[in-house]
């Protein structure tokens, strides 16, 4: 019997085929959704109104995978929820099946692939590494080692004009109580190789643009990560006459969307000269603010565009001497709500609520300039549903799996099996396979210090 | 290619009370296959990234040949870490697969084309290299990752357990692999493993650890025959050394009613000792008119070989549960029964090690 590991059981996943392959399952269970290429056997399935991602892994990795994501989670680093290790499947044949892990598949999310399959701007792929690197960094603060930075382990969604990133695959991570700069050097060594590799193959499937040169891209993420980094952990030293620099460092962290938890403020002995260091930062600076005001859950850039919208509502609506909290209230009332509101069920599917509701509001900026006059919200609300939401590809089900790199997967579960169209010449002869199919399988766990002794005979001890 | 050499290189992890490496002092030579192995938490891995640049050493150096690599970031130290990148791009030839990071250090394309091809000559993968990935088997794949590295052509080859996400039958052929890979390229090879069985058929050298300390590094069978203390007496070898306990008497030491003889100068390097610990490999032991006598719990044929299980004979079955277990590899036709009690014998004195039980050094040559 399978054996479920959870600290959030779903008994919807019991009764599942576990005695099959992943590979094997009925396509009934499956979803096709864009995914990038693994080496493991992943499938998306179906339980109950849900999509889970479920990986075939040897065992220490799946469990040593689930209880890193769920350290992550509990740190609140963006990444996948791990929901489940099945353990102790044995096949039809009772022959031992691998165990899955279960992670829920993230809402809205944009594997790379299907992003660049779209056709994608150069200002994206800035959008798109900015995200990247602040995840790593991120992902640093809290001491994650990942080992295998990649565009193929990570979702984006989209995050008001730029993307969040979110950690996919935690397989060579490790959590340390603090990095030291050489691992940090190492995921950045990690990261450009694996990011060339991956642009390199976009360019060879003509899927990136010609204005983009892998090397200016990897070398840019190297710029942005250290800028980042200093900005978030470096001491900046000032004389006793500019205290404003320490107001000021903490505003840059807002803006990048960082609270300061812990300052280090050190003085020199005669006072006339100041140290200052973030030791703590926490990320999610706006997004925390929207939650306190309006219960409002949602990414840090779309955060921040509700809140300058809130502020704008409190200043024409004369409230500034309201509470916050009571005119937060009313926003989301009298602005949010009926916009979210206003999207038919089935054009639900494209775009989630706060997204909907930032590009509303960027479709009223450019109607009421078009228009020479203030468009209402619920009116610019019907125009953006009508020339925008309606042409918009489904991102909660996302259709690109079938025909990923604008090309017809030959399973549309598994796009590691290639392409319809893939020429089926047959294998080269190799001398080494054969060779690896002849060997016995690997019997008791015994040393063989015979074989040993009569390898090392030419050279006697 | 290059030496490596440990030189008193310690790490201490913020906030632990005890070195996580202590002093390691290890010469690895030019060309040389060295395995570091142990427990978990032995410093084993430490001691492989405070070498790839990861790890801070708060004390002692490390060099890559002549040069000083104590301070320098990873990526200047020309090292190469194997397997850590195992993606395989689907639009990219196998050749491109292999051969991208040259492209990435500017590596002229003629340069590249002759590196590719050479690792493919030796990987067995000059028939893939104009093919996509698509199909390539996990071997295969294995082996195009391996590709990464040998292009590359770093000093030192860096592996830190890189079987142990691989599934049985898969762990055995890769391990052949690297094995004949490395010994033709030449190339210095660090290579962290918990498994000693892996170590000991790997590596030129084993290095063992326990506790951030080195216990001793030697060729296998020198490791085997000679281990220098009990941890690796214990550790290295499966089925493991039998590990017996007994007193020190005239002539030797009496363990049950059976007195091994051990020789007097033995004897006398354990002056205020009155116990001793006795060592015997599992194929070391007879059955003899005289010796150890043991119940048969189990027997266990393997070929022309049987392994006999056994705890010492006369004990009850409340002791039986908490005595040490006996290994014997017996190669008659005829093996003991179960149930039955023989009894077992070093087959020539010379094969019985003999440890120090205060110490844990070995006391015999």
């Amino acid at each position: 019997m399978p054996r479920f590991l959870s600290s959030r059981p779903d008994s919807r996943l019991i009764p599942l085929p576990w005695e099959l392959p992943l590979s094997q399952w009925p396509e009934d269970h499956l979803v096709a959704l864009p995914r990038g290429i693994s080496r493991h056997v992943v499938r998306f399935i179906k339980v109950g109104n849900a999509v889970y991602a479920a990986k075939e892994v040897l065992e220490h990795l799946a469990l040593h995978e689930y209880r890193l994501l769920t350290e992550l989670h509990r740190a609140g680093t963006p990444s996948v929820e791990p929901l489940a290790v099945i353990t102790g499947r044995l096949g039809s044949e009772d022959q031992p099946l691998d165990p899955v892990l279960v992670t829920r598949h993230l809402e809205f999310s944009l594997p790379y692939r299907s992003l660049f399959a779209q056709g994608v701007r150069s200002e994206t792929v800035g959008r798109l590494l900015d995200a990247l690197v602040l995840l790593l960094a991120r992902l640093h603060l809290v001491g994650f080692l990942w080992g295998d930075v990649s565009l193929s382990n990570v979702l984006f969604r989209r995050d008001a004009g730029e993307f969040a990133a979110y950690l996919v695959d935690a397989e060579t991570g490790e959590m340390h109580p603090r990095l030291t700069d050489g691992q940090r050097e190492h995921d950045l060594a990690i990261a450009t190789t694996n990011l060339f590799g991956e642009f390199c193959d976009l360019e060879a499937g003509k899927l990136l643009d010609d204005s983009l040169d892998p090397q200016r891209l990897v070398d840019s993420i190297l710029a942005r990560y250290r800028e980042l980094w200093a900005e978030l952990t470096g001491a900046e030293e000032f004389s006793d006459t500019e205290m404003f620099r320490i107001e000021k460092r903490v505003r840059r962290l807002n803006a990048l969307g960082f609270d300061v938890a812990e300052l280090a403020i050190d003085t020199s002995p005669d006072g006339s000269r100041l140290r200052i260091q973030p030791k703590v930062v926490d990320a999610g600076h706006h997004s925390r603010r929207l939650l306190r005001l309006t219960g409002l859950d949602v990414e840090e850039n779309q955060a921040r565009r509700l809140l300058n919208d809130l502020d704008t509502f409190r200043a024409r609506s004369n409230q500034a001497s309201v509470d916050e909290a009571v005119v937060a209230h009313r926003w989301v009332t009298e602005s949010f709500a009926p916009v979210v509101a206003a999207v038919p069920d089935d054009l639900r599917g494209k775009r989630e609520g706060a997204q909907i509701f930032h590009e509303v509001l960027d479709y009223r900026w450019y109607a009421s300039q078009r228009e020479q006059r203030e468009v209402p919200l619920l009116e610019a609300t019907a125009g953006y549903i009508r020339d925008v939401l309606t042409t918009l590809p489904d991102e909660a089900i996302a259709p690109e799996a079938v025909h990923l790199d604008g090309r017809q997967l030959a399973n549309p579960y598994d796009p590691s099996a290639g392409f319809v169209d893939d020429s089926d010449e047959p294998m080269p002869v190799d001398p080494w396979e054969d060779i690896e199919e002849s060997e016995p399988e690997p019997g008791p766990a015994y040393l063989d210090i015979d074989a040993l002794r009569a390898r090392s005979k030419p050279s006697p001890q | 290619m290059a030496t490596v050499s440990f030189q008193q290189a310690t790490r201490v992890y913020p906030g632990g009370d005890k070195p996580a490496v202590d002093k390691l002092e290890l010469e690895i030579g030019d060309g040389e296959f060295m395995v570091l192995v142990g427990p978990s938490g032995c410093g084993k891995s430490t001691s492989l990234r405070m070498l790839a640049g990861l790890e801070e050493v708060n004390e002692g150096k490390i060099f890559i040949g002549d040069r000083d690599v104590t301070d320098l970031p990873p990526k200047d130290r020309d090292i190469a870490m194997v397997f850590q990148n195992y993606a395989l791009y689907p639009h990219m030839t196998v050749a491109d697969n292999m051969g991208f990071a040259l492209k990435m250090a500017g590596i002229p394309k003629a340069e590249r084309d002759t590196r590719v091809m050479e690792a493919a000559k030796l990987l067995g993968l000059e028939e893939f290299l104009a093919r996509k990935p698509k199909a390539l088997s996990g071997g295969q794949r294995q082996r195009v990752a391996m590709g990464r590295a040998i292009v590359r052509q770093p000093q030192v080859f860096l592996m830190d357990e890189p079987l142990s996400n691989l599934d049985a039958k898969l762990r055995v052929s890769t391990r052949t692999q690297i094995s004949a890979l490395v010994t033709r390229l030449g190339v210095t090879t660090v290579y962290v493993t918990h498994d000693q069985i892996e170590a000991m058929t790997m590596g030129d050298r084993v290095a063992v650890m326990k506790d951030g300390l080195l216990q001793q590094v030697d060729s296998p069978l020198a490791l085997y025959d000679h281990p220098a203390n009990l941890f690796v007496a214990g550790f290295i070898g499966s089925p493991a050394m039998n590990l017996i306990e007994g007193k020190i008497v005239e002539g030797g030491v009496r363990v049950g009613d059976f007195v091994m003889p051990v020789a007097r100068e033995i004897l006398a390097k354990a002056a205020g000792e009155d116990s001793l610990v006795l060592g015997v490999r599992p194929e070391n032991l007879v059955v003899a008119e005289q010796g150890l006598a043991i119940d048969v719990d189990l027997v266990e044929e393997l070929g022309a070989d049987g392994y006999v299980y056994g705890t010492m004979a006369g004990l009850d079955t409340a002791e039986k549960l908490k005595a040490q277990q006996i290994v014997a590899r017996i190669s008659t036709r005829t093996p003991p029964q179960r149930g039955t009690s023989v009894k077992l014998n070093v087959a020539d004195p010379k094969l019985m090690h003999v440890f120090s039980k205060a110490t844990q050094q070995r006391l015999n040559d």
